[in-house]
């Protein structure tokens, strides 16, 4: 049972994702696709301890041996990405049924339930598997449900915003397939174990350079690495309240994931970074990228659209870090993945619980909410403290190790940037706090009441693990450091 | 050079004429056309490169010895499924904003949002029509 892990993590959501569509009751199919969830969730931990410590394991699909047959590949990086997308899906989820209730009849849910879990277990895909062409197609398989899930949302330019997002997914993943059949060209192998192993002696052909240009393009528009990313904020405001928190912890992580992958390990550091110079690429855009994104985060009065901008600022940092290309910048980024992923999923998770009562995400619906809706508020006070990256909250511990990374390369004015775009997000969170406690309530809002419990928890277990997580940094700094080490090829 | 290489020379341009219909081009029904041209350049390329001169299709049979590369143009089957069903979500989306605004032409999507936010009327909510 145990060694057959890696095909159940990744069959739980993928089977019940059609079981779902077939039940015309919602609340029956909520109960299955809850239930495969959280089942997932025991899978990936289950992994992560038998890979902790840096142990590998390679399971062969079908029993066919690798580089013929197709390898699920999990190491420490993946079960740490495994555990980031089951877990903190699970938990939306868990809190989805209420708030889909208000925008959608009860016997359509089934068919959302459905994209979730296919977008869930596509993420997941993309995370275990150890073929190049395998990330292609689950990247996609992730990018069409996700352009489903977003065009339900209520306001119309929810689907304008779908659309966009769909032509420049679709020829993201069109570069990354070019990509693939390139390297495939050369090296006549779609494993990536097998693919690290021949690619550096063609390090000098053009048609490997080609292919790294066109990977580079295509993964950058899917994590949304400045200027790629206008097709972020659109589509985390107008997607439908609970969906966006799953979103925005997920989908541009695990792409991040992938970049993190192909470029350290499938082409190798010498090739990406000396040969191709992609730090030279990934510095400046995304120092760039924090600075424009956050300033325009301050300047928003939706707070859908300014946390959307601030995953794009959030984003950019953990890029900086894997272009950093040293131990604590990349453990920074990694960390930083978990950590945003957790955090930002709270935060939009709580902002759904306030739309839920207020049925608005502006700030000026929004004063007062910290007396009408104490719990919510405070659970998204404390969240937003991790997102600045105070001290004790799981946002300092990321910061940290990126601002270590820039002091170890002696760039005093990177340390600089980075403190003045965390000031930044101080003033873009103040904003929202002194709305919510020091406003007035407005008339019209006077008789809002607290969520139900079943929203509140989830929000409350994202607060709680942003603490935790500031506290005992194992699970995540501990584990990215190791991974940083060796995928830098340091030490062991 | 050119005849040697014709089949990429064809994959080049169709693939840089796709492209250039999706950025030029405002109507979306337009754009997904031109993802669409995109995409089959690429099926093209993945195709050309399995293929040798004198190969025949990878089934074992007498006096043959060269045989066609099978596995790109399997990888390309599921890229082909996968396009289509960009195709038809991109279709059915264009469909729904046709729906909500009565236009499939970006440019006036666009002039229709920011008559709605100078309003400062809150965007009506896209009906549920399916069902």
């Amino acid at each position: 049972m145990s060694n057959q892990l890696p095909a159940i993590v990744l069959l739980l959501t993928l089977l019940a994702a059609p079981l779902c569509s077939m039940m015309r009751n919602g609340d029956h199919a909520w109960k299955l696709a809850v239930s495969s969830a959280w089942l997932s969730v025991v899978a990936a931990f289950a992994l992560l301890q038998q890979v902790w410590g840096g142990y590998e394991i390679s399971y062969h699909m079908g029993g066919w041996p690798p580089p013929w047959g197709i390898e699920v590949r999990i190491d420490e990086l993946s079960a740490l990405v495994l555990v980031l997308v089951t877990l903190f899906g699970s938990i939306v989820l868990s809190a989805l049924r209420e708030s889909l209730r208000p925008i959608m009849r009860s016997h359509r849910h089934s068919l959302y339930y459905t994209t979730f879990l296919l977008c869930m277990a596509s993420l997941i895909g993309i995370t275990i598997t150890g073929d190049a062409f395998n990330v292609f197609v689950f990247l996609e398989i992730s990018s069409l449900s996700t352009y489903a899930l977003i065009a339900r949302g209520r306001d119309r330019r929810a689907l304008t915003a779908s659309f966009r997002y769909l032509i420049m997914g679709t020829i993201g993943a069109t570069f990354i397939l070019i990509a693939i059949g390139f390297i495939y060209m050369v090296t006549g192998t779609l494993n990536m174990a097998d693919l690290a192993e021949r690619l550096p002696a063609h390090a000098d052909n053009r048609v490997v350079q080609a292919s790294f240009a066109f990977f580079t393009i295509g993964i950058a528009l899917k994590v949304a690495v400045f200027p790629l990313h206008y097709w972020l904020p659109n589509s985390y405001t107008y997607a439908p309240k609970a969906t966006t928190a799953f979103l925005a912890a997920t989908a541009t992580k695990v792409s991040l994931y992938v970049m993190i992958r192909f470029v350290f390990d499938v082409y190798g550091i010498e090739f990406s970074f000396q040969q191709m110079q992609l730090g030279l690429l990934l510095v400046p855009l995304s120092i760039a990228g924090f600075l424009i994104a956050s300033l325009t985060a301050v300047f928003q009065n939706d707070v859908k659209r300014l946390l959307a901008w601030s995953s794009v600022a959030q984003l950019s940092y953990m890029v900086l870090g894997l272009g950093l290309l040293n131990i604590d910048g990349l453990t920074a980024s990694i960390t930083h993945m978990f950590n945003h992923a957790m955090i930002k999923a709270g935060l939009f998770l709580a902002l759904a619980a306030m739309i839920y009562r207020v049925e608005s995400s502006k700030l000026s619906d929004l004063a007062g909410i910290g007396r009408t809706m104490p719990y919510t508020t405070a659970a998204f006070v404390i969240l937003g403290l991790g997102l600045i990256g105070v001290p004790l909250t799981a946002g300092f511990v990321s910061k940290w190790y990126l601002i270590s990374a820039a002091l170890e390369k002696d760039w005093l004015w990177l340390a600089v940037l980075l403190i003045a775009s965390s000031l930044m997000a101080v003033v873009y969170i103040g904003k929202i706090i002194d709305a919510a406690y020091f406003k007035p309530v407005s008339a019209s809002h006077a008789q809002v009441k607290e969520v139900p419990p079943i929203i509140l928890i989830p929000c409350w277990t994202f607060a709680l693990l942003t603490i935790y997580f500031g506290i005992d940094t194992r699970l995540s700094a501990g584990l990215a450091g190791r991974v940083a080490q060796t995928l830098l090829g340091v030490g062991s | 050079m050119f005849t040697g290489l014709f089949n990429y020379w064809v994959v080049i341009i169709i693939m840089m004429s796709g492209l250039y219909v999706v950025m030029s081009s405002s109507n979306l029904i337009k754009k997904i056309i031109g993802l669409n041209i995109f995409q089959t350049a690429v099926f093209i390329l993945f195709i050309s490169m399995g293929k040798i001169s004198g190969g025949t299709a990878p089934i074992l049979a007498e006096g043959i010895t060269a045989y066609s590369n099978p596995l790109p143009h399997v990888l390309i089957l599921t890229a082909i499924v996968v396009g289509v069903a960009t195709t038809a979500l991109g279709l059915a989306i264009a469909v729904r904003v046709h729906e909500a605004y009565g236009s499939v032409d970006e440019i006036e999507i666009a002039a229709i949002d920011a008559a709605d936010f100078d309003q400062e009327t809150p965007a009506k909510p896209a009906e549920d029509t399916t069902s």
